[in-house]
Protein backbone atom coordinates (compact mmCIF):
# COMPACT_ATOMS: atom_id res chain seq x y z
CA UNK A 1 0.00 0.00 0.00
CA UNK A 2 1.42 2.92 -1.25
CA UNK A 3 0.60 6.48 -1.10
CA UNK A 4 -0.01 8.61 -4.17
CA UNK A 5 2.79 10.96 -5.40
CA UNK A 6 2.96 13.52 -3.28
CA UNK A 7 6.19 16.03 -5.01
CA UNK A 8 6.98 18.99 -3.30
CA UNK A 9 5.37 20.85 -6.43
CA UNK A 10 1.92 19.50 -4.55
CA UNK A 11 2.33 21.23 -1.43
CA UNK A 12 1.73 24.64 -0.53
CA UNK A 13 2.95 25.60 2.98
CA UNK A 14 1.08 28.30 5.17
CA UNK A 15 -1.14 29.31 2.48
CA UNK A 16 -3.88 32.39 2.39
CA UNK A 17 -7.41 31.50 1.59
CA UNK A 18 -10.34 33.58 2.17
CA UNK A 19 -12.89 30.88 2.71
CA UNK A 20 -12.99 27.19 1.56
CA UNK A 21 -13.82 27.23 -2.15
CA UNK A 22 -10.23 29.27 -2.34
CA UNK A 23 -8.21 26.58 0.05
CA UNK A 24 -9.84 23.72 -2.69
CA UNK A 25 -8.59 25.70 -5.57
CA UNK A 26 -5.16 25.91 -3.86
CA UNK A 27 -5.36 22.29 -3.67
CA UNK A 28 -6.43 21.43 -7.24
CA UNK A 29 -3.68 23.90 -8.28
CA UNK A 30 -1.52 21.85 -6.69
CA UNK A 31 -1.89 18.73 -8.34
CA UNK A 32 -2.19 20.37 -11.95
CA UNK A 33 1.42 21.78 -11.02
CA UNK A 34 2.47 18.29 -10.26
CA UNK A 35 0.79 16.49 -13.21
CA UNK A 36 -1.83 14.69 -11.67
CA UNK A 37 -5.10 16.69 -12.84
CA UNK A 38 -5.64 19.26 -15.51
CA UNK A 39 -6.98 22.74 -13.58
CA UNK A 40 -10.37 22.62 -13.88
CA UNK A 41 -10.18 19.39 -11.45
CA UNK A 42 -10.41 22.07 -8.59
CA UNK A 43 -13.74 23.34 -9.77
CA UNK A 44 -15.06 19.28 -9.72
CA UNK A 45 -14.00 19.23 -6.02
CA UNK A 46 -15.69 22.53 -5.20
CA UNK A 47 -18.73 21.32 -7.19
CA UNK A 48 -18.65 17.53 -5.06
CA UNK A 49 -19.14 19.94 -1.38
CA UNK A 50 -21.46 22.45 -3.08
CA UNK A 51 -23.20 18.47 -4.16
CA UNK A 52 -23.21 16.77 -0.69
CA UNK A 53 -21.93 19.52 1.47
CA UNK A 54 -18.66 19.69 3.97
CA UNK A 55 -18.49 15.76 4.38
CA UNK A 56 -15.24 15.93 3.04
CA UNK A 57 -13.54 17.52 6.65
CA UNK A 58 -13.15 13.96 7.68
CA UNK A 59 -11.57 14.80 10.84
CA UNK A 60 -10.82 17.93 13.08
CA UNK A 61 -8.76 20.17 11.30
CA UNK A 62 -8.76 18.25 7.95
CA UNK A 63 -10.46 18.28 5.01
CA UNK A 64 -10.21 15.63 2.19
CA UNK A 65 -10.69 17.20 -1.23
CA UNK A 66 -11.40 15.40 -4.06
CA UNK A 67 -13.53 14.43 -7.34
CA UNK A 68 -14.69 11.15 -9.60
CA UNK A 69 -12.14 9.54 -11.72
CA UNK A 70 -12.22 11.57 -15.29
CA UNK A 71 -11.02 13.20 -18.03
CA UNK A 72 -9.59 16.19 -15.81
CA UNK A 73 -7.47 13.29 -13.60
CA UNK A 74 -3.93 12.48 -15.34
CA UNK A 75 -2.70 10.57 -12.76
CA UNK A 76 -2.61 9.00 -9.52
CA UNK A 77 -1.41 12.00 -7.24
CA UNK A 78 -1.83 13.77 -3.73
CA UNK A 79 -1.53 17.31 -2.79
CA UNK A 80 -1.57 19.19 0.56
CA UNK A 81 -2.19 22.57 0.93
CA UNK A 82 -1.66 23.91 5.01
CA UNK A 83 -3.55 27.58 5.78
CA UNK A 84 -2.19 30.10 7.39
CA UNK A 85 -5.78 31.15 8.71
CA UNK A 86 -7.90 28.27 9.22
CA UNK A 87 -10.85 28.20 7.02
CA UNK A 88 -14.51 26.85 7.75
CA UNK A 89 -16.13 24.30 5.42
CA UNK A 90 -19.46 24.73 7.43
CA UNK A 91 -18.84 21.25 9.50
CA UNK A 92 -20.45 20.61 12.39
CA UNK A 93 -18.09 19.56 14.82
CA UNK A 94 -14.38 19.14 12.26
CA UNK A 95 -14.37 22.90 11.54
CA UNK A 96 -12.52 25.16 11.09
CA UNK A 97 -10.00 23.49 8.48
CA UNK A 98 -6.44 23.54 8.53
CA UNK A 99 -5.43 21.16 6.33
CA UNK A 100 -6.33 20.41 2.71
CA UNK A 101 -5.87 17.13 1.35
CA UNK A 102 -6.31 17.02 -2.73
CA UNK A 103 -6.93 13.43 -3.57
CA UNK A 104 -6.92 12.28 -7.76
CA UNK A 105 -7.01 9.08 -8.45
CA UNK A 106 -7.58 7.70 -11.83
CA UNK A 107 -9.66 4.65 -11.37
CA UNK A 108 -12.27 3.91 -8.95
CA UNK A 109 -10.85 0.37 -7.94
CA UNK A 110 -7.67 0.91 -7.43
CA UNK A 111 -7.97 3.81 -5.25
CA UNK A 112 -8.36 1.57 -1.91
CA UNK A 113 -4.64 1.15 -1.60
CA UNK A 114 -4.04 4.81 -1.94
CA UNK A 115 -6.15 5.89 0.46
CA UNK A 116 -4.92 2.92 2.72
CA UNK A 117 -2.15 4.35 2.76
CA UNK A 118 -3.59 8.35 3.55
CA UNK A 119 -5.57 5.94 6.36
CA UNK A 120 -2.46 4.70 7.92
CA UNK A 121 -0.72 8.25 8.08
CA UNK A 122 -3.82 10.13 9.51
CA UNK A 123 -4.57 6.79 12.20
CA UNK A 124 -1.72 8.44 13.90
CA UNK A 125 -3.51 11.15 15.77
CA UNK A 126 -0.80 14.14 15.80
CA UNK A 127 -0.57 13.67 11.93
CA UNK A 128 -2.70 16.80 10.77
CA UNK A 129 -1.00 18.90 13.94
CA UNK A 130 2.31 18.08 12.46
CA UNK A 131 1.20 19.18 9.29
CA UNK A 132 -0.79 22.26 10.13
CA UNK A 133 2.71 23.46 11.84
CA UNK A 134 5.20 22.34 9.11
CA UNK A 135 7.33 24.94 7.89
CA UNK A 136 8.93 22.78 4.47
CA UNK A 137 7.94 20.95 2.02
CA UNK A 138 10.24 18.45 3.34
CA UNK A 139 8.67 18.39 6.96
CA UNK A 140 5.25 17.87 4.68
CA UNK A 141 6.92 14.88 2.95
CA UNK A 142 8.23 13.33 6.22
CA UNK A 143 5.05 13.08 8.15
CA UNK A 144 3.57 11.40 5.28
CA UNK A 145 6.58 9.36 5.29
CA UNK A 146 6.74 10.31 0.82
CA UNK A 147 10.48 9.74 0.20
CA UNK A 148 11.83 13.23 -0.90
CA UNK B 1 -22.53 -9.73 7.65
CA UNK B 2 -22.26 -6.42 4.78
CA UNK B 3 -21.51 -3.28 5.74
CA UNK B 4 -21.39 -0.53 3.37
CA UNK B 5 -19.48 3.15 3.84
CA UNK B 6 -21.18 5.71 1.51
CA UNK B 7 -19.60 9.04 0.21
CA UNK B 8 -20.47 11.53 -2.47
CA UNK B 9 -18.09 10.34 -5.17
CA UNK B 10 -17.68 6.58 -3.74
CA UNK B 11 -13.65 6.81 -3.44
CA UNK B 12 -11.75 8.95 -0.82
CA UNK B 13 -13.50 9.41 2.07
CA UNK B 14 -15.89 5.99 1.91
CA UNK B 15 -12.27 4.40 1.27
CA UNK B 16 -10.86 5.65 4.57
CA UNK B 17 -13.98 4.80 6.46
CA UNK B 18 -14.10 1.38 4.48
CA UNK B 19 -10.71 0.64 5.75
CA UNK B 20 -10.74 1.78 9.22
CA UNK B 21 -14.29 -0.15 9.75
CA UNK B 22 -11.95 -3.28 8.63
CA UNK B 23 -9.17 -2.48 11.03
CA UNK B 24 -11.78 -2.27 13.60
CA UNK B 25 -13.78 -5.61 12.65
CA UNK B 26 -10.68 -7.25 12.80
CA UNK B 27 -9.72 -6.00 16.49
CA UNK B 28 -13.26 -7.05 17.58
CA UNK B 29 -13.18 -10.19 15.66
CA UNK B 30 -16.22 -9.52 13.71
CA UNK B 31 -16.49 -10.89 10.25
CA UNK B 32 -17.75 -9.16 7.69
CA UNK B 33 -17.73 -7.47 3.99
CA UNK B 34 -17.45 -3.74 3.76
CA UNK B 35 -18.15 -2.04 0.51
CA UNK B 36 -17.19 1.86 -0.19
CA UNK B 37 -19.79 3.13 -2.92
CA UNK B 38 -21.22 6.51 -3.55
CA UNK B 39 -24.65 7.81 -2.71
CA UNK B 40 -26.28 7.61 -6.01
CA UNK B 41 -25.52 3.96 -5.88
CA UNK B 42 -27.02 3.42 -2.34
CA UNK B 43 -30.36 1.56 -2.97
CA UNK B 44 -28.57 -0.93 -5.07
CA UNK B 45 -25.71 -1.69 -2.91
CA UNK B 46 -26.93 -0.73 0.52
CA UNK B 47 -30.31 -3.06 -0.39
CA UNK B 48 -28.77 -6.42 1.79
CA UNK B 49 -26.47 -4.36 4.31
CA UNK B 50 -26.98 -4.68 7.84
CA UNK B 51 -24.79 -1.60 8.55
CA UNK B 52 -24.03 1.98 6.49
CA UNK B 53 -21.29 4.39 7.59
CA UNK B 54 -21.61 7.71 6.76
CA UNK B 55 -21.21 11.20 7.42
CA UNK B 56 -24.38 13.22 8.67
CA UNK B 57 -24.78 15.01 5.37
CA UNK B 58 -25.43 11.70 3.93
CA UNK B 59 -28.61 10.90 6.05
CA UNK B 60 -31.51 11.88 4.41
CA UNK B 61 -30.23 10.92 0.93
CA UNK B 62 -29.86 7.56 2.21
CA UNK B 63 -33.65 8.01 3.38
CA UNK B 64 -35.05 4.83 4.36
CA UNK B 65 -33.34 1.17 4.40
CA UNK B 66 -33.74 -1.37 6.93
CA UNK B 67 -29.86 -1.08 7.46
CA UNK B 68 -28.42 0.47 10.83
CA UNK B 69 -27.31 4.03 9.87
CA UNK B 70 -24.35 4.92 12.00
CA UNK B 71 -23.26 8.82 11.30
CA UNK B 72 -19.33 8.72 12.00
CA UNK B 73 -17.46 12.27 13.18
CA UNK B 74 -13.79 11.88 12.76
CA UNK B 75 -13.05 9.41 10.10
CA UNK B 76 -9.73 8.54 11.22
CA UNK B 77 -10.63 8.12 15.36
CA UNK B 78 -10.61 4.37 15.47
CA UNK B 79 -12.30 4.76 18.87
CA UNK B 80 -15.34 6.33 17.75
CA UNK B 81 -15.58 3.56 15.25
CA UNK B 82 -15.25 0.91 17.36
CA UNK B 83 -17.91 2.00 19.96
CA UNK B 84 -20.52 3.10 17.29
CA UNK B 85 -20.04 -0.33 15.80
CA UNK B 86 -20.21 -2.50 18.68
CA UNK B 87 -23.53 -0.75 19.61
CA UNK B 88 -25.01 -1.47 16.31
CA UNK B 89 -24.09 -5.04 16.31
CA UNK B 90 -23.63 -5.86 19.71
Amino acid sequence: MSLPPLPQSAIVIAAEASDWRAAVTLAGEALARSGAARPAYSAEMIRMIEEHGPYVVIAPGLALAHARPGPDVLADGLSIVTLATPVNFGHPHNDPVRVVLGLAVTSSSEHLAAVAAVANVFNDSTAITDLAEATSAEQVQAIMAVEP
Amino acid sequence: MKIVTICGAGIGSSGILKVNAERVLRKLDIEATVVAADIGSVREVAADAQVILTSAEFVDAIGTTFADVIVIENYFDTAELSAKLETALG
